[in-house]
């Protein structure tokens, strides 16, 4: 084979290039580690746990659906959501630990979860997406 | 046989050249108008439909008119249009496939076009009309694929395509009416609101797409040295003359029903079309224009040694088609909207960026047209050349 | 068993084509149900001409919506977004040219807006359903689903649907309204009733500020409802009712 050396090198070069993103962050240390998320709110918090049961306020604040859930789902639960808010007139969510929540992206979450650049951005710029929810949904930190 | 539209002369790919220019700058504007919004065309909300659903309408009438030259050779063995049909038959891809494009552009959302086939609605016309054009497009992509294959290996063609093509007769006039029914459903729209809608639409397809047919196999015996026939030319110069006929005859119909009544929600959109209303008189020029080509084309079609006159045909096909365009690409969207449901009159012009879009989806259009026919001419001179007396002809 | 690549190809896009339509069966939804309003209901409005015009010149109803709604100020007449609005007498009755109508009415502006029929041509015409009729009788919009195909706009006969033609953020003059989205461009928009609202047992918006009660709201299925009574005790008049949409927004005469 006279081109041997010509396809040898082609795919070597072919190679190197497909893989530049993977060694060359290896190389830059680019990783910036897993994001810093914000604390909820305290005072949020307490504004949406207004009015309940003495036994329900007792129990430790938790999100509407557990941690791990919302890591890897929250879209799911905010379609679910939305679905069921805009297309059913159905508003009302009793979350896995007996609360009562509204559903609504900027009356519920984002009223422990305020500040979208201290929260929602971190994980999406880390992960690079940019979801088009809050061109609509304005996100005014909500101060109660 | 793809490959066959990838050779040829100089002014073939000059043409081309073009062609991919006038698309380039149509997409390019596009881009602005998916940015910016809407906003950037002349629509309203008075007047929320205008030049992009005005084409689309026309071009279905085209994708509709192949029927005129598949009807008479499937059903009736009329053997003259032996090298026309295929020709009709791209002609409808390459339509479909355009006024596609112009629904994609007037959507504010194109995005989310899909929509449509995931949350299917039977109760609105414009679910069927997606699934009938896109049906129809399926149906002449088969037919259209299948025939100049055989005709390419010189076999005759698989028995199952006649059903298919016959199938796609009824179709080709069901793409049509369904898109009349986009319009003559809507209770609040009383220029759309009659039952000869469909009709008109059908006689108005029928009258335009053999003008740009005519014009189109009189153009490839110069430009391509491919010759329908005379006698293919001849027939369909007599269908156009009756559809002609049928045009005028369904807008005097209209005229005498809406000025005879004298109901002024009805009137009052062929004054603002014809005469003018308020003030207004933006279309007059336009639809006068339309009314006296037809009459012209009627004038050259009607007698027997004008119509023969191939010069004097394609100066009448051209009228039809011109005239044709301004009623249905102009007249039609803008008459229904303008007066207004509260009986407001506004005006409405495409601005530059609807034009460059309009223009480059056209391009497109006539981009598919012209690789089909290249394909179609290659492979029936590569089959001349072979086999002069072959019987299928 | 031996295949030729022609069959193969042939029943690989026969798989994919079954695989695709999947989800269109999914989207055959039911009819959308009203959890919040008690069964049986159906919302109407009372515009009554003779109170809004006592107070000239007043737009209450339609600052309270438009702010409270987000809805985009827009200065360029045919790109207007608006939910309510005032219209000419004459423009919003004009099947009827009279030359000599009462002297109250002649040229007077009356608030218009969508008139959630009970028969909506633009729920017909809605190739996503996108917009549909809610058993309460509001005619509610999905600006996730909307592809923004004017459809609709074209269908009403009252002109009650807008347009986004440009990012509607552009227009907003102040702060927008935490508690409610704004739209997105190339999306329909219309009144909604206040359907939020009412979903905490509160009264429109338009309802609440217009300072002579000239706008009453209620449930037309409740005989001892206001509504009620004044249709009972007034003659009212609809927009276009020979279209057949049967509006639910009555204007007593």
């Amino acid at each position: 084979m006279r081109d041997r050396s010509f396809i040898v090198a082609g795919l070597v070069l072919f190679l190197g290039l497909v893989t530049f993103p993977v060694w060359y962050n290896v190389a830059a240390r680019t990783d910036p580690g897993a994001p810093a998320l914000a604390r909820p709110s305290a005072a949020g918090v307490r504004l949406l746990r207004r009015g309940e049961s003495a036994r329900l306020l007792a129990s430790e604040p938790s999100c509407v659906a557990p941690r791990e859930y919302m890591r890897a789902s929250h879209m799911r639960l905010l379609t679910e959501w939305r679905e069921d808010v805009v297309r059913r007139a159905n508003r009302s969510y009793v979350a896995y630990d007996g609360h009562r929540y509204e559903k609504s992206f900027t009356g519920t979450c984002l009223t422990c979860h305020g500040d979208k650049a201290q929260f929602c951005d971190r994980c999406h710029t880390y992960a690079g997406v940019s979801p088009t929810c809050m061109d609509c949904h304005v996100t005014a930190v909500v101060t109660p | 046989m793809l490959e066959k539209a990838l050779t040829g002369s100089r002014s073939y790919w000059t043409w081309l050249a073009a062609l991919v220019a006038a698309v380039a700058i149509g997409f390019a504007a596009w881009l602005v108008q998916l940015d910016a919004g809407l906003g950037v065309t002349g629509l309203g909300r008075d007047v929320s439909w205008g030049l992009y659903i005005a084409q689309f309408t026309f071009l279905v009438g085209i994708a509709a008119s192949a029927v005129t030259v598949v009807l008479p050779y499937y059903l009736h063995d009329w053997k003259a249009f032996a090298r026309i049909t295929i020709l009709g038959e791209l002609l409808a891809i390459a339509a479909v496939v355009t006024c596609g494009l112009f629904v994609l552009v007037d959507l504010g959302q194109p995005a989310r076009v899909l929509n449509v086939l995931l949350y299917p609605t039977p109760s609105s016309l414009m679910f069927w009309d997606m699934l009938s054009l896109g049906g129809y497009l399926v149906v002449n992509v088969v037919i259209a694929w299948v025939t100049l294959s055989a005709e390419r290996s010189e076999v005759p063609v698989p028995g199952w395509i006649r059903p298919v093509i016959v199938l796609s007769i009824p179709w080709a006039i069901s793409i049509h009416t369904v898109t009349a029914f986009l319009y003559a459903g809507l209770p609040g729209r009383s220029f759309w609101l009659t039952a000869l809608l469909a009709p008109r639409f059908l006689a108005s397809a029928f009258a335009a797409g053999p003008s740009l047919l005519i014009l189109l196999a009189l153009l490839l015996r110069r430009a391509a040295r491919f010759d329908v026939g005379r006698d293919a030319i001849r027939k369909l110069s007599l269908i156009l003359t009756y559809t002609t006929i049928a045009n005028l005859f369904f807008m005097l119909m209209e005229l005498f029903t809406v000025f005879y009544s004298r109901v002024p929600e009805h009137m009052q959109h062929f004054q603002y079309l014809f005469v003018g209303l308020d003030g207004h008189r933006g279309l007059v020029p336009w639809m006068w224009t339309s009314v006296a080509l037809t009459l012209v084309a009627l004038a050259l079609l009607i007698v027997p040694r004008l119509r023969h006159d191939e010069r004097l045909l394609a100066g009448a096909a051209m009228a039809m088609f011109v005239a044709l365009w301004i009623d249905k690409g102009l007249g039609l969207i803008v008459g229904g909207f303008v007066p207004t449901p509260l009986e407001d009159v506004v005006d409405y012009s495409p601005t530059a960026i609807e034009v460059m879009i309009s223009a480059g989806i056209w391009a497109g259009g006539a981009l598919l047209v012209t690789l089909f026919y290249k394909i179609t001419i290659e492979v029936r001179q590569q089959v001349d050349a072979q086999a002069p007396a072959f019987p299928n002809a | 068993m031996s295949i030729d690549r022609r069959h193969f190809l042939g029943l690989a896009g026969l798989s994919a084509l079954a695989f695709a339509a999947r989800p269109s069966l999914d989207g055959l939804e039911g009819p959308a149900s009203d959890e919040r309003a008690p069964a049986g209901t159906r919302w109407a409005m009372i515009v009554d001409p003779k109170k809004c015009l006592a107070l000239d010149g007043c737009t209450r109803c339609i600052a309270a919506c438009h702010t409270a709604h987000n809805v985009p100020l827009i200065g360029e007449r045919r790109h207007e977004v608006k939910w309510i609005w005032k219209e000419r007498f004459e423009r919003a009755f004009p099947s009827d040219e009279n030359a000599y109508t009462e002297e109250a009415l002649k040229g007077k502006l009356l608030p218009v807006l969508c008139n959630h029929c009970e028969n909506p041509p633009c729920v017909r015409v809605c190739p996503a359903k996108a917009t549909w009729k809610r058993e309460d009788g509001i005619v509610m919009t999905d600006w996730h689903r909307c592809i923004g195909c004017r459809y609709c706009m074209g269908a009403c006969p009252y002109g009650s649907r807008s347009f986004n033609w440009d990012d509607p953020r552009g227009h907003m003059g102040a702060t927008p309204a935490s508690d409610y989205p704004t739209r997105t461009k190339g999306v329909v928009e219309k009144c909604t009733f206040c359907e939020e609202r009412l979903a905490k047992r509160q009264r429109p918006l338009c309802v609440e500020a217009c300072p002579e009660a000239a706008l009453v709201f209620g449930d037309l299925n409740d005989p001892k409802s206001q509504v009620r009574d004044l249709l009972r005790t007034r003659h009212s008049i609809r927009r276009r009712p020979e279209l057949g949409t049967q509006p639910a927004v009555y204007y007593v005469i």
